[in-house]
């Protein structure tokens, strides 16, 4: 157990040692011309201290971080605009709503793929395309549509992460149920199983451990749509809006405390994903 | 009603005795007896298949290729026939024909009376392929229920005849097994299994047991024998093993490849409840000879 979390834990160690000496050198200089304008003495350690403790530094350090973290986290009621619980939930339900609709959809298009081959070819380049338009281009173009028409606040937000979503489900749908062997598909054909019978009771099952490769990598995605989409609005609330409303102000602490509490998000919903993909191979029989 | 009875602990290794509905019903044979009547393949009996003037080609990159070459061959019901002969010489192919899994490209096919496609739709024949092909994520019970769900089976039939076939082929308690806890040969006799859940009166096997060890494949060999022996299904048994083919089967098909066709059909009249034992007699030698010399004269074993 031991011998296996030395590597990880060696390598965070020396990831936060690097941290701490890039936030010195990159906040350095700010610290020096603010203490020479007000022209006090200063010793190395004055400068090495203030550079970790700055209010607006350049990158600020791990620990502060942490605090502002802490801070936006316990010190406001749920429903203030400043507590990062809030903003994270404002995220995360767009990402979840858009998740569920954009894998929905990807399972959709992918099942027509599969059954249709007229469709391989039709949809499949428009699908990979829909992919190559930035997500940034597009973002506001949905909010302001969408907006024309009276659909504002979660809605706009989880389409454009359901743009996102759909396609590594599709992807990975398309080739998940077509990838059971023939041996298999032709016992289906000896049964004469109709085409719904060879969905359900072959091609589906045979799809789901692609499903749930395409899922995690869809839920983070979805995390990423939603985020952007809180950008071009103004940012009101979600992890989006303190991301942008702390670059308005220089906050860049705050900038940093709201990533954080997105990675937090995105590695929870993927550690959940794992749970159920594990949970649901176990009732599959899968290998141990 | 029930066509086969659960065997009981002691005879485990035995299959159930049938019931009524088949016409061949004997007594277990400890050994093959010389006396014991042989069943010759009756002309009068009606054909399971019949397969006239059968060819099939295929279109492929480097052109045609003659898979089967103006095949006859009528098989009567109840017989057990082998299909021998090199790999490429059509005889997966023309199992796969009367399981209409391929067309032919010209003559005719019939499969109980009616065409190869026509039996395919009424579920006439159990397919047991060269690997078992069981589905990962089902546990053997569920895989043996399978086709009986594809079929429309009520649950409480489905339960039971899994249960009763499961036992036939001496797999009960492993019911709620995955198919990756089982060994290979188990894994076989799961297939086989559920190829006879939904009692189809013709079984095309191919090379079902080219897979396993001899001596799993020997005890599969008398099982399987004993199990058509008492049930009257119709067997075509894709080999190319000669012991396997001389052993089991009433007729042996022997092929050859290039253009894929039939060169020799072999009639085989051991008694049918017959034991590994015959393969000692002179005249399982001498059929055997007679397979080979099939085999060498359609150049089988050049290179």
């Amino acid at each position: 157990m031991i011998a296996r979390q030395t590597p990880v834990l060696a390598v965070v160690l020396a990831l936060i040692a690097i941290w701490y000496v890039a936030a010195v050198l990159m906040n350095v200089g700010l610290v020096r011309d603010a203490l020479e304008r007000e022209e006090t003495s200063y010793t190395i350690g004055d400068l090495i201290s203030g550079s970790l403790a700055a209010e607006r530094p350049r990158l600020p350090a791990p620990h502060q971080i942490l605090a502002t973290f802490a801070d936006d986290i316990f010190s406001y009621p749920l429903t203030s605009g400043r507590s990062l619980i809030y903003h994270s939930s404002v995220t995360l339900s767009a990402a979840l709503v858009g998740f569920l609709l954009g894998a929905v959809f990807g399972v959709i298009l992918a099942t027509l793929i599969v059954h249709l081959r007229t469709l391989q070819k039709s949809l499949l380049p428009w699908i990979i395309c829909s992919q190559m338009v930035p997500i940034l281009a597009v973002a506001p173009i949905v909010i302001v549509v969408l907006g024309a028409i009276g659909i504002r606040g979660l809605l706009p937000k989880s389409i454009i992460s359901a743009y996102l979503c759909f396609f590594p489900v599709a992807i990975g749908m398309v080739k998940g149920l077509s990838s059971p062997d023939p041996i298999q598909r032709d016992l289906m054909r000896t049964w004469s199983a109709k085409p719904a019978q060879v969905f359900w009771k072959l091609r589906w099952p045979s799809a789901v451990p692609f499903l749930f490769a395409s899922l995690k990598v869809a839920i983070t995605v979805s995390l990423i749509g939603a985020i952007v989409g809180e950008l071009p609005t103004g940012a009101q609330a979600g992890i989006g809006a303190r991301l942008l409303a702390g670059s308005y102000y220089g906050q860049t602490v705050q900038i940093w405390a709201a990533l954080l509490a997105a990675s937090l998000l995105a590695a929870g919903l993927v550690g959940l994903v794992g749970l159920t993909e594990r949970w649901v191979g176990r009732r599959m029989g899968a290998q141990p | 009603m029930p066509l086969w009875t659960v065997p009981d602990e002691s005879g485990a290794r035995a299959p159930a005795r049938s019931g009524g509905l088949f016409h061949v019903v004997k007594p277990m044979h400890k050994a093959a007896s010389a006396v014991s009547e042989t069943k010759l393949p009756c002309p009068s009996r009606p054909l399971a298949v019949d397969v006239r003037d059968v060819s099939l080609t295929f279109e492929t990159a480097d052109g045609k290729v003659e898979a089967l070459s103006r095949v006859n061959l009528p098989i009567a019901e109840g017989e057990f026939v082998s299909f021998i002969g090199p790999s490429g010489c059509g005889k997966t192919t023309l199992l796969r024909l009367i399981a209409d899994l391929e067309q032919p490209t010209a003559g005719m096919l019939r499969v109980n009376g009616v065409s190869a496609g026509q039996a395919r739709l009424a579920r006439a024949y159990g397919y047991i392929f060269q690997a078992p092909a069981l589905y990962p994520w089902r546990t053997i019970e569920k895989n043996v229920m399978l086709p009986l769900e594809v079929m429309g089976f009520s649950a409480s039939e489905r339960r039971e005849r899994a249960k009763r076939y499961l036992a036939l082929v001496n797999l009960s308690g492993f019911e709620r097994k995955f198919p990756w806890q089982l060994s290979g040969g188990m894994q076989q006799r799961a297939s086989i299994a559920r190829a006879l859940s939904f009692d189809p009166a013709l079984l095309l096997m191919d090379e079902p047991f080219g897979a396993l060890d001899e001596i799993v494949r020997d005890h599969l060999n008398e099982q399987l024998l004993r199990l058509w022996d008492q049930t009257g299904k119709t067997v075509i048994f894709v080999t190319h093993s000669i012991p396997e083919a001389v052993f089991l089967s009433t007729k042996i098909v022997v092929m050859s490849p290039r253009p894929g066709r039939i060169i020799d059909v072999i009639d085989c009249d051991f008694p049918r409840a017959r034991t590994l034992e015959i393969r000692e007699t002179s005249q399982f030698v001498k059929i055997a000879q007679r397979v080979r010399m099939g085999l060498r004269s359609g150049h089988s074993y050049d290179e």
